[in-house]
């Protein structure tokens, strides 16, 4: 079928710049194969299902907008202990990074790795299937371009973290980052983001996570303000294991966040959360999930708490499937914002499809303000209006933290999220 | 200590006059207390002094210590020294009762140019305080005032008291929602911090919390004004007899 015209311009416009990078050979195929996916398709446009409330164009555009570099080399989860990985402008820094090992784990670079079977089988592949039932073009373009990334093999229980730490150098780096991560049955890894990688960035992470494994993953997206990107992450996780990711948000322009889970073994649970703080009219935050459940027993939450002020935008598109014989499925959504004041706005689409009829799904969306009540009661205790707002927005991002089971890392966050509000009171 | 001259209050949002008129005079290491039927003004007043939303001064004024209150922020009362125990103490989901304590203090310790406690000291005077109120510790982690019950809700309150110091404080039916026990538990609470510089204003419907907090000095309150003000026997008349002698004799 044809596409309409405005995309298919756009869609051949960017396609014809698109460069397929030279590394690693053995992903050839998958680039060739996403390329032409992504031609067939078409990128997104405003007029798409799950784009309605978040405009594209920036991201599909064929120049990025340069944005101004902010110092962010910041010392997030420094107490982590991690093996941190260092990328500069989305280009690997082996001489900032740590060497690329680990008692049960195996990295390497996507450039430079070699036919690694478990990576070539599945690179580009839960992208592949994350396309079906909703498509994610962005995603097939990052999988036919993406010049670096880490491939990450878990076969026991990591003894440490992996951090991917990335800087920004240049005003006006477009970069494609691609990571495939592997946990092997039984093996257990903690995957760390944070920083500000580029003037625009796309990022897909690829993760499978084998019978009884564990994948937490904990992230901090770029505090600079001019930036725009998009993530997707694509997992597809076993029976009886355990995937959970949290979000934190600080400013850029627009932010698009894309997390796919498919559960395909019994007694599997998936967690997604997040949270943000959007200040200003420019700030544009989405999250989008789509999570199957394609097994018994399977439990998934999705927890989203966004704080929005000065005209912020916030979305989320949540959705729980459900499949036919996914019995005794216990899924959860929450998407809550604060509105600091009637400038800003919070679009959410809530969505439950279920095909098993011995299953436990509650969703709820909701918008408030500071509560008048609790603002003068703390007021009244001698607090500061500003400190007391603080203290309440803390309080309102709280519920999504807690979605951290490393309560140290959570720490870091959230005192993180407590010195921005403090520099940007009122 | 607490002035409170000729003060008049509309409710902002309808053209309603609360406050017609109120005169009072708490001196440092007096206790009042203010009685009255349902709707005649107290708690506005208490919400009036402590620079709550939704209340238009149109006439008066009110001083603590010779400064004027209702020109300051509600937090900038609470440094100045006047405090309020809500009627109904609100519960903020989210927020530690211990964070909210030591926010509450050091703002007040920073506001009036003192160093901020350290989290020992803090720790170490809290846990003496909430022993006394018996407070356990399970209460002081918990969000503030969350599934706490009406006599913890108001133990917290007192507990707040305690650790803010203020020299004005004033309780808004305090005693509502409480059992004997809890009634009194809340009264040793206040009795203890008595002091010659230190005031009270205690806002009640019921004779009983007086008995426990023994006051200077009672007023009855009607229709946005003070309309008696006598001893302890007022209280006791009020309890005997109920409202309906006084507001004639005032009539």
């Amino acid at each position: 079928m044809a596409l309409p015209k405005l995309k298919q311009e756009a869609t051949d416009a960017r396609l014809a710049e698109a460069v397929l990078p030279d590394g690693p050979a053995w992903a050839r195929a998958a680039r060739e194969e996403a390329l032409h996916r992504a031609a067939r398709m078409g990128l997104p446009h405003r007029r798409d299902e799950y784009w309605k409330f978040t405009d594209p164009s920036a991201l599909v555009a064929v120049d990025s907008a340069p944005a101004e570099v902010m110092d962010d080399d910041d010392a997030l989860f420094e107490g982590a202990g991690a093996l941190t990985l260092v990328f500069v402008d989305g280009v690997f820094d082996s001489d900032a990074s740590d060497d690329l090992s680990g008692a049960g784990i195996e990295i390497s670079r996507l450039a430079e790795a070699q036919d690694i079977s478990w990576a070539r089988d599945l690179y580009g592949s839960l992208e592949l299937a994350g396309q079906t039932p909703v498509e994610r073009p962005l995603a097939a373009l990052n999988t036919a371009t993406a010049t670096d990334g880490v491939l990450i093999r878990a076969t026991g229980k990591a003894d440490r973290p992996v951090c991917l730490r990335y800087r920004r150098s240049a005003e006006d780096a477009d970069a494609v980052l691609h990571h495939v991560i592997r946990v092997e049955e039984g093996a257990s890894v903690t995957l760390l983001e944070t920083g500000s990688a580029a003037a625009r960035l796309s990022t897909v992470t690829e993760v499978s996570v084998a019978d009884g494994a564990a994948f937490h993953h904990v992230r901090q997206q770029g505090r600079d303000h001019g930036r725009r990107m998009n993530t997707h992450t694509f997992a597809r996780i076993g029976a009886e294991s355990t995937f959970k990711s949290f979000t934190l948000s600080l400013n850029g322009v627009l932010t698009r966040n894309d997390c796919v889970i498919e559960m395909l073994g019994d007694d599997a649970v998936a967690h997604v959360a997040g949270a943000c703080v959007g200040d200003g009219e420019k700030f544009h935050h989405d999250d989008t999930v789509f999570i199957t459940h394609d097994a018994l027993n399977g439990e998934s939450r999705q927890v989203f708490k966004k704080v929005l002020r000065n005209g912020a935008v916030g979305v989320f598109q949540g959705k729980i499937l459900v499949k036919e014989g996914a019995q005794k499925t216990d899924g959860y959504q929450i998407s809550q914002s604060l509105l600091l004041d009637g400038d800003s706005q919070f679009l959410a689409k809530p969505e439950l499809e279920i095909y098993a009829d011995d299953v436990a799904c509650s969703h709820g969306s909701t918008s408030g303000a500071i509560s008048e009540e609790a603002l003068f009661y703390l007021r009244s205790r001698g607090v500061p209006e500003s400190q007391a707002t603080n203290l309440l927005t803390l309080a309102f991002l709280a519920e999504a933290l807690e979605e951290i089971d490393d309560d140290a890392l959570a720490d870091d966050l959230r005192e993180r999220l407590a010195g921005w509000l403090d520099r940007h009171a009122g | 200590m607490l002035n409170i001259k000729g003060l008049k209050v509309d409710l902002e949002e309808e053209e309603k006059s609360i406050l017609k008129g109120v005169d009072l005079d708490v001196k440092a290491g007096e206790v009042h207390a203010i009685m009255g039927p349902n709707g005649s003004g107290k708690s506005t007043l208490s919400y009036v002094l402590s620079g709550k939303d939704g209340y238009e001064v149109t006439g008066g004024e009110a001083t603590l210590d010779g400064v004027d209150l209702l020109d300051m922020e509600p937090e900038e009362r609470a440094a100045a020294g006047l405090f309020l125990a809500f009627q109904y103490p609100v519960e903020i989901p989210g927020v530690g009762n211990m964070t909210f304590l030591r926010t509450a203090v050091n703002a007040q310790r920073k506001a009036r140019g003192q160093e901020e406690l350290s989290a020992g000291d803090f720790l170490k005077e809290v846990r003496a305080r909430a022993k006394d109120l018996k407070i356990d510790a399970d209460m002081l982690k918990r969000p503030v005032n969350v599934g706490f019950s009406g006599g913890e809700k108001k133990r917290n309150e007192i507990l707040q008291m305690a650790m803010l110091e203020p020299k004005m404080c004033i309780m808004d039916e305090t005693d509502s929602g409480l059992d004997v026990d809890a009634m009194k538990l809340v009264a040793d609470g206040v009795n203890a911090l008595r002091s010659e510089g230190r005031a009270f204003l205690v806002i009640t419907h019921y004779q009983r919390l007086l008995d426990h907090i023994k006051p200077d000095v009672v007023h009855i309150m009607s229709e946005g004004r003070i309309i008696k003000s006598g001893g302890p026997e007022l209280a006791l008349e009020v309890e005997n007899n109920g409202y309906a002698d006084l507001l004639a004799e005032a009539s």
